[in-house]
């Protein structure tokens, strides 16, 4: 296995998700594509020669929407308030700008079309990015088992992704849980996710679901302990934590 | 074409290459936290003729102590520098083992490994450990017992810690076998297989 080393990517493509997140499209050569769920680090040289590297979760699989001649990856960055290379990425960096790129990385956290298994996706705020690759590489894999999203975000103008999770041609089946505020005439109040929540809103024990969890510290070990509670085996469950703390 | 300025400009030559500064804990798990009971637990070494030495829990607080301040390397980048532990130096379980392996795999109680060279965790350069700052140490930094190898990345200081088993050669653990360093030396950047 050699060492992957680091790669020049292209910024081809950018858009806001919302008021702090952008999605980012690189193109990069001899990207060698990825499996959903996999993540990159960035590193960012300023002209004195200091550096700073970051990792960022995709939200493309294989070669995004590129090809294996042009290959391109889709990844997600959400301005931290402190940071010091997430306001550069979202507020600064133009098409066209280049930076390095190294991965694809882990192999934990990923799914794949041969996959047989049901899946439970359970995403905390910008954690639903590696279930956006998911919920691609799902779309794109004939004869997959079902795979469900459960989306807990603060308010519905923190969404990533909306259009394309709530499409009806979507093949992932997405439930949007609010924590904070609530869109007008939803039939619920916002609050935390709880126990009650997940056992409504998610594949049952008896379906024997693989489990993806990924959100910030907190979220995944309540949602884990919870799901163990309503009868998941340990084994069964797969967690990817963010933020530090 | 947009210029990265860089901020933070951490010349702290404490610090690895690749690597920042937070004052926050890393976590790097891949499934659930497992609860285990003070009551259940032990730490057991196995060598290759077969025997097993164990710990209960409170065979090991029975045992000296260290108090280790230490700097802690995440793979994922964060560093945390000065942390403060508490627990028993790996030489001190090693006292009574006799082994000719030159290698060990740590395991933990949700099932989880991570290889190491033994040289690497001797010689105080390793303990389990179950104080942090001092508390206990939680369930999600690792507690009851976690190992603590300060010297290489954080995920060879295996949480929820529960045994040591010699073996012939340096087979991978868990994170090595999912794209992690055989070895993981911060300051080599042994991030990455």
């Amino acid at each position: 296995m050699s060492s992957p080393g680091w790669r020049s990517g292209v910024l081809a493509r950018a858009r806001p998700l919302t008021p702090t997140a952008r999605s980012l499209v690189f193109t990069v050569e001899d990207w060698p594509g990825n499996e959903a769920g996999q993540h990159v680090d960035i590193r960012l040289t300023a002209p004195d020669g200091y550096q700073a590297v970051r990792s960022y979760s995709l939200a493309s699989a294989g070669f995004g929407a590129g090809s294996a001649d042009q290959p391109e990856l889709e990844l997600v960055v959400d301005r931290l308030p402190d940071g010091e290379v997430s306001p550069f990425l979202v507020d600064e960096l133009e098409v066209g700008d280049t930076v390095e790129l190294r991965g694809p990385l882990g192999r934990w956290f990923v799914w794949t079309p041969q996959q047989t298994r049901p899946v439970q996706l359970i995403a905390g705020g910008s954690g639903v990015v590696p279930f956006v690759a998911m919920a691609r590489a799902h779309a794109g894999a004939e004869g997959a088992a079902p795979m469900r999203l459960l989306y807990s975000l603060r308010s519905p103008a923190d969404a990533f992704y909306r259009d394309e999770l709530s499409s009806p041609t979507a093949s992932v089946d997405t439930t949007w849980h609010y924590t904070r505020a609530v869109p007008a005439e939803w039939p619920r109040s916002a609050g935390r996710l709880t126990a009650d929540d997940l056992a409504r809103e998610t594949l049952p024990a008896s379906a024997r679901p693989l489990i993806f969890i990924c959100g910030p510290t907190g979220f995944v070990e309540t949602v884990a302990r919870a799901m163990i509670e309503l009868g998941h085996a340990d084994d069964d469950i797969r967690t990817e934590r963010f933020g530090g703390i | 074409m947009a210029v990265f300025g860089g901020r933070r400009r951490e010349e702290n030559p404490d610090l690895p290459p690749g690597q920042h500064l937070t004052d926050g804990f890393p976590v790097l798990s891949a499934g659930p936290t497992p609860r285990i009971d003070e009551e259940d637990w032990a730490f057991v070494i196995q060598t290759e003729t077969g025997v097993t030495h164990r710990w209960s829990w409170a065979e090991l607080l029975a045992l000296p102590s260290e108090d280790i301040t230490v700097d802690i390397h995440c793979v994922t980048s964060w560093s945390k520098l000065g942390t403060g532990w508490r627990g028993v130096s790996l030489d001190t379980l090693f006292a009574d083992v006799e082994t000719s392996l030159e290698f060990v795999m740590v395991h933990s109680y949700g099932g989880y490994t991570t290889n190491l060279p033994l040289e690497e965790i001797l010689d105080g350069k390793a303990w389990v450990v179950y104080e942090f700052d001092g508390e206990s140490l939680d369930p999600e930094h690792g507690g009851p017992a976690r190992l603590l190898v300060p010297h290489l990345y954080f995920w060879k200081s295996a949480k929820w810690v529960r045994g040591i088993v010699m073996q012939d050669d340096d087979e991978p653990g868990f994170w090595e076998e999912n794209g992690y360093h055989l070895h993981g030396d911060p300051w080599r950047e042994e991030r990455y297989a």
